[in-house]
């Protein structure tokens, strides 16, 4: 570019200085290679072309939008948009089918399982496990044993509105009280107690349990929610004690520290954030993993 | 001389080299920035963005001195992908009382900018303690110290003076009341709840990590991770006026 006046030429190398000395030290002149330059000069006039094309420089009151009008959240609308017009066939289908006819169409059902799983792993198995399989506290799903109902309809109630969310149709079912905690009962009682759980579910029980101290101690505490057996009452979300399923761990020391301290899990109302479809789904997927009635 | 050989001006003086740089800098960090300050379409209308309240407040320095941003955005980008997992993209008016702002950079976990009421307390207390008892495959590292650590509230009151001196609308009142406020939001069925809400509306009134005892820690962090992404009513938000 540059044709310096001094033109020096530096005998060793052949090439051109630029004719500043320092120190008796000559720099050589030598140009950008010359793809580079037209590489350069072409992106700034590539760079006019998007100024035109789509929304770049700041006015005073807005920006200039560009002859394409292209905004980055008019485009993602629009993908979901078309996304939806994709997907419109099945989940209409899916939205209008009862759950009895979705069982009985292979598609559909195969429809519904993938939207379900897709859903599950996201929003459900951060809880729930990865295959649905629990952990303490949060409960299995590929089990027979349900809180809350183990139809399908039940299933997506309980997903739609959660249980004791604070949702409006949430699951409700008081919590279990801290029976200890608000000396409802004695340490000794809730030992006792304990034990007799434990018996209910065909465990061993500690030396010293009073059977019939036990017993009389659950129908006057527990049994107006465990039921009289300890089969429990899926209106109240109370779970079944004689089974072999235990949602806090079925030793001792966790049975009486849930007398203690009382129980009453959270499952957070997903009606809201997923559509109502996307909760079909997952009723359906959950329903499928094994336990559903 | 031709007018190309001025600039032997700048390669000879260096001061003069470094004002002419400054300037150049300067201008494309007016273009890209100033704008930003005066155009009104930056900020979006919308319905329900409050300041956090002192335990929230407190909850996100907690959040900041973890340094959960190194690994969790709070973005959700207008992409097809994000929009499908995370739920509507987000909006700078959902970060315009952040200070400095939590949009991170790097996904190691998920972003957590609609993280707001996705899980129970009891997840995230169990989770913060040990994220492998929860997600089996977690590389996330261990909190357990944030339920047994007392949360330092001497502080809060003069953060929210910061802050307000930053720009974020903390009332005189909000700051004398800021210790208070706190304690209120980390005590179930609180009876002072009322005056909480009043002045933090949608905040949300429970002792966080269970149990009792005094505010800890992870009653601040739980606390700050329930309300992202809850405040802003998407129901009244217009998105077609706010399409840029």
């Amino acid at each position: 570019m540059s044709t310096p006046q001094h033109q020096e030429v530096d005998a060793h190398t052949g090439t051109a200085t630029t004719g500043h000395e320092w120190d008796g030290i000559r720099e050589l002149n030598t140009p950008l290679p010359k793809w580079w330059l037209y590489i350069l000069y072409a992106t700034i006039v590539w760079s006019f072309g998007y100024f035109i094309v789509y929304p770049s420089w700041p006015l005073l009151a807005s920006h200039t939008p560009g002859v394409l009008g292209w905004t980055s959240r008019g485009a993602v609308t629009a993908d979901l948009q078309s996304l939806q017009v994709q997907r419109a066939p099945m989940l209409s289908a899916l939205d209008a089918a009862s759950f009895t006819d979705i069982a009985k169409d292979e598609k559909l059902r195969g429809f519904a399982i993938a939207q379900g799983r897709a859903a599950f792993g996201d929003n459900c198995a951060p809880c729930h496990g990865s295959g649905g399989g629990g952990s303490p506290s949060f409960p299995n799903l590929n089990d027979d044993d349900w809180l809350w109902g183990a139809t399908v309809e039940d299933i997506r109630q309980t997903i739609a509105y959660g249980v004791r969310s604070g949702h409006e149709q949430t699951r409700v079912g008081a919590p279990m009280p801290a029976f200890g905690q608000t000396g409802m009962l004695k340490p000794a009682e809730i030992s006792q107690v304990s034990d007799h759980v434990r018996a209910m579910a065909g465990l061993p029980t500690e030396k010293g349990y009073d059977a019939a101290l036990g017993e009389k101690l659950f129908s006057e505490q527990c049994s107006s929610c465990h039921g009289d057996t300890g089969k429990g009452n899926i209106e109240l979300g109370a779970p079944n004690l004689t089974d072999k399923i235990w949602l806090f761990g079925s030793d001792k020391a966790s049975i009486a520290d849930g007398v203690n301290r009382g129980r009453g899990s959270i499952m957070p109302a997903w009606t809201g954030r997923l559509d109502d479809t996307t909760i079909k789904a997952l009723a359906i997927y959950v329903h499928g993993l094994g336990g559903g009635k | 001389m031709s007018l190309w050989n001025k600039h032997q001006i700048f390669e000879k003086n260096s001061i003069i080299l470094v004002i002419g740089v400054l300037i150049v800098i300067s201008i494309g960090g007016l273009v890209e920035i100033l704008p930003l300050y005066y155009l009104k379409s930056t900020i979006e209308k919308v319905e329900g963005m409050r300041p956090y309240s002192p335990l929230e407040l407190a909850g996100r320095d907690i959040y900041v001195r973890e340094g959960c941003y190194n690994c969790h955005s709070q973005m959700i980008r207008s992409l097809r992908d994000e929009v499908e997992r995370y739920g509507h993209y987000s909006l700078a008016a959902e970060s315009m009382y952040d200070r400095p702002f939590q949009w991170g950079s790097k996904r190691n976990g998920p972003d957590l900018a609609r993280v707001g009421a996705k899980y129970s307390d009891d997840w995230h207390r169990q989770h913060l303690d040990n994220p492998r008892q929860m997600v089996p495959g977690s590389i996330m590292p261990a909190y357990p110290w944030l339920a047994k650590t007392e949360l330092d509230t001497r502080e809060v009151a003069s953060s929210m003076k910061v802050q307000a001196f930053q720009g974020v609308p903390y009332t005189p009142e909000m700051i004398e009341n800021a210790e208070k406020d706190l304690v209120t939001q980390a005590t179930t069925d609180s009876p002072n709840a009322d005056a909480l809400t009043k002045r933090y509306p949608k905040a949300q009134v429970r002792k966080f990590s269970g149990g009792t005892g005094a505010v800890n820690e992870a009653d601040a962090l739980i606390a700050y991770l329930q309300m992202l992404g809850t405040l802003v009513d998407f129901k009244v938000y217009d998105g077609k006026a706010n399409l840029r």
